[in-house]
């Protein structure tokens, strides 16, 4: 039986609004499905959800977010098998390379579970201001936050750059892999089936050229990661998110989307990643009798 | 005090007039038992020690039993640790250390560590009922507060075993080796869990020695580690008499001594340390001052108390044991304070009504009684509500004492029970006085609604941990720890693990 893949917005799975689909093919050519192309309409929905959603995942306990983020990792491992096979064939990747990119998946989900209660004491500081005041400085979550994943690493690059700001506490819309689409719907299965409030997360698969800057431009949307932008929207898109003063997250520079190494962890995991989806509070109480 | 309070000693809550029982009258109802089913446990008849991942006997033979302090009874015979046994669970330490644990990545570390963080919280009420029935501790905080936090203990740790760079920025965080933990006997399995937690998040593999009357929560936690497969010789457990602990942190093979229990045996374990490399942490006694300024919010504050105190039975170290309650509140606090002690209710730690359980030991219960029968000897007054004791097992009831003066032994001597001392003062001054007035230094309460004013006392408070308008709160991200004679070094956050590592340059 045949799978049909589709949106995930607000915690359910829609088709488009507009009713178009686009072909998916495997690294090989062979069609493997017709994808979802979502719309103008179907990005704002998605913002609305994760504008709504956003608060009850922020005002969770650190550790409560960290919890529900490796049991992620958990059901993936469950799901393993299904998603070595569709990385397997949106990636052309041998059997072995596919497994090891799951592998590596998972762990990812756990490194960053694990900052979930830890970020704000790395970031975070109590600073010893010259006068009887008592100023410390704690990080908050942004809000909602546009990811556009990477093109070629279809789980494991949308992976690691979905975690960062969903252990902030922030709430995202993710614009899938345009040409590799699948284990990015599957990953939404799963955490529509963890502990993950729906409209945390929502996942947009389509034409990048067509949503990009529907995204850059939505008002609603605090901060962008560009990552998966292609070149040659980058520019505007960077541009439109000025307009709302949205926070740019981009690629170290140096590095271009085909060529990254997903696979090392060192490149890969990084709280830098979290603490561009952070805002910096800082307080000031007096000391006094 | 009402007369009727105290002649219904159960029932705190006032009836509306219109049930007929006169106005402001307590409610004449008593609680049904409520008994935790002890079901989830399954007793062995014998514990061994727990040595390089296997249950062994000890050697000789040697046991002790482990007793219910709330009925007496026997649960359990344990193997009693020699001497033997301790250099071989700290040679299997020191050769897990040096060819596994200590050569595993982090990220590998810290899936053991999830593991064993998951089957905590899977086992949690099975946990739960042991501990309360080897300590006496209720069963409501064996089950809501030692439990889930032994397993957030985990969790947090476990999640920075893979980030250790991040902790210490510039260094690199090597572990120290074997740790030698010895632990008491009032969280047996939540100081297990904050000792051993931080311990094996950075590499470090351990020797622990639980409290002598206290051993089966420790031997339980022996099997989760099997569970989790946890490599043999990361985690050993070798209960057994003080004397065993000494042994161990004396012990050349070790390279990190952790203890938490009285300020007199940390001097003892302190001074076996004296001229070696072995790092050392110590979280000893507690005589903390709670204080309480005039325009606190009283109930708010009375909640506190009672939580400051009576938690535990009050067998906590940093127990707000001294009450500094500003003299122009103090009649109304106290008629308050002494109002909700009628509704504590003591009794079965099994049953999930009880407030107060029972006292670990019988020792315990006798210093508790001589500590006691000196204050009313120096002239305190005591009060103690109404209420009946079961007829076995070692309890005590909620005790308060007034007109303290600062020299009586009841002020002064940590009594780790569910004991009140109140001592009153005039000016913010005079509270910073009373509340310093102790070699003890562990944690400090302050209540009012000023902040600048809470901020000011927190300056002035020779005290690692200050609750603020709240007591007794823990969490695994927080630091905790005392000043002077309440020892050194901080368990718990990301200074918990300055305890355990090495820091090298990069």
């Amino acid at each position: 039986m045949r799978k049909t893949y589709k949106l995930y917005i607000g915690g359910e799975f829609p088709r488009s609004e507009s009713g178009r689909s686009y072909v998916v093919s495997a690294a090989d050519g062979t069609p493997l499905a017709n994808a979802v192309r979502g719309s103008r309409k179907d990005l704002r929905d998605a913002v609305r959800a994760a504008r709504k959603a956003f608060p009850g995942w922020a005002g969770r306990t650190a550790m409560n977010r960290g919890q529900i983020l490796y049991r992620v990792a958990e059901l993936m491992e469950g799901r393993r098998d299904q998603f070595v096979a569709e990385v397997r064939q949106a990636e052309g990747l041998k059997p072995d390379a596919a497994a090891n990119v799951v592998a590596r998946a998972i762990d990812r989900w756990v490194w960053y579970a694990g900052w979930a209660d830890k970020i704000a004491q790395v970031l975070g500081s109590s600073n010893p201001v010259a006068a009887d005041y008592f100023n410390f400085t704690i990080p908050e979550p942004s809000g909602v936050v546009g990811v556009v994943a990477p093109e070629p690493s279809s789980l494991l690059g949308l992976v690691s750059r979905l975690a960062p700001p969903l252990v902030a506490g922030n709430a995202v819309v993710v614009l899938t892999s345009e040409s590799r689409p699948l284990p990015a719907i599957t990953l939404t299965e799963v955490l529509a089936t963890s502990d993950v409030p729906g409209g945390v997360v929502n996942a947009l698969t389509g034409r990048k050229k067509e949503l990009v800057p529907v995204l850059a431009n939505h008002a609603d949307v605090d901060a962008i990661d560009v990552w998966g932008v292609p070149d040659e929207l980058r520019r505007d898109a960077e541009l439109a998110a000025a307009e709302s003063v949205k926070r740019v997250a981009r690629r170290p520079s140096g590095t271009t989307d085909a060529r990254f190494d997903w696979l090392d962890d060192a490149a890969s995991e990084r709280p830098e990643w979290i603490a561009a989806y952070l805002e910096m509070k800082t307080v000031w109480h007096p000391i006094g009798v | 005090m009402s007369e009727s309070a105290k002649l219904r000693p159960w029932s705190g809550d006032r009836a509306p007039a219109d049930w007929g029982l006169g106005d402001g009258q307590a409610i004449p109802w008593e609680y049904a038992p409520a008994p935790e089913s002890r079901d989830i446990v399954t007793l062995k008849s014998r514990y061994g020690l727990f040595i390089d991942g296997r249950e062994v006997a000890a050697q000789g033979g040697a046991v002790f039993e482990s007793v219910n302090p709330a009925t007496e009874e026997v649960l359990a015979e344990v193997a009693k640790a020699s001497p033997a046994d301790v250099d071989k669970a700290i040679r299997a330490a020191g050769r897990a250390q040096k060819t596994r644990w200590g050569n595993l990545p982090g990220r590998e570390r810290a899936k053991y560590l999830f593991r064993i963080a998951r089957i905590l919280q899977e086992r949690a009420r099975e946990f739960a009922v042991l501990e309360s029935m080897d300590s006496g501790k209720p069963i409501k905080e064996s089950r809501d507060v030692d439990v889930p936090l032994v397993a957030a203990h985990f969790w947090y740790y476990a999640g920075w075993a893979d980030k250790l760079e991040y902790a210490f920025p510039g260094r690199v965080a090597k572990p120290l080796g074997v740790a030698a933990q010895v632990i008491p006997w009032n969280f047996p399995l939540l100081m297990l869990a904050w000792k051993i937690a931080p311990a094996l998040a950075a590499g470090n593999t351990v020797v622990l020695k639980p409290a002598s009357t206290t051993p089966l929560s420790a031997l339980l936690f022996a099997e989760v580690c099997r569970q989790a497969d946890l490599p043999p010789g990361v985690v050993n457990i070798v209960p057994g008499p003080a004397a065993i602990g000494m042994h161990l942190v004396s012990h050349p093979g070790v390279d990190k001594v952790a203890f938490t229990g009285s300020t007199e045996v940390g001097k003892l374990i302190h001074k076996a340390t004296a001229g070696t490399d072995k790092a050392i942490t110590l979280e000893l006694g507690g005589k903390a001052a709670n204080i309480v300024f005039e325009d606190a919010a009283l109930d708010q504050a009375v909640e506190g108390i009672v939580n400051g105190i009576y938690f535990n039975q009050g067998e906590v170290c940093c127990a707000g044991s001294r009450l500094l309650v500003q003299e122009s509140v103090q009649g109304p606090l106290i008629e308050k304070l002494k109002d909700r002690l009628s509704t504590i209710r003591v009794g079965d730690p099994l049953d999930k009504n009880t407030d107060v359980g029972a006292i670990n030991s019988k020792a315990q219960l006798e210093k508790i009684t001589e500590l006691v029968a000196s204050g009313v000897e120096e002239g305190a007054e005591i009060y103690q509500p109404a209420c009946d004791l079961p007829d076995r097992g070692w309890f005590f009831r909620p005790t308060l004492f007034t007109n303290v003066a600062q020299s009586h032994r009841i002020a002064k001597e940590e009594i780790f029970g569910p004991v009140l001392s109140v001592l009153t003062f005039r000016t913010p001054d005079e509270a910073v006085e009373k509340a310093n007035n102790t070699p003890y230094g562990l944690s400090a309460g302050i209540w009012t609604e000023k902040g600048s004013r809470i901020l000011w006392m927190v300056r002035q408070m020779r005290a690692g941990v200050v609750w603020a308008n709240t007591f007794n709160r823990f969490d695994p991200t927080s630091p905790f720890g005392g000043y002077k004679e309440s020892g050194f070094g901080r368990e718990g956050g990301m200074h918990g693990l300055h305890a355990y590592v090495r820091l090298e340059r990069r």
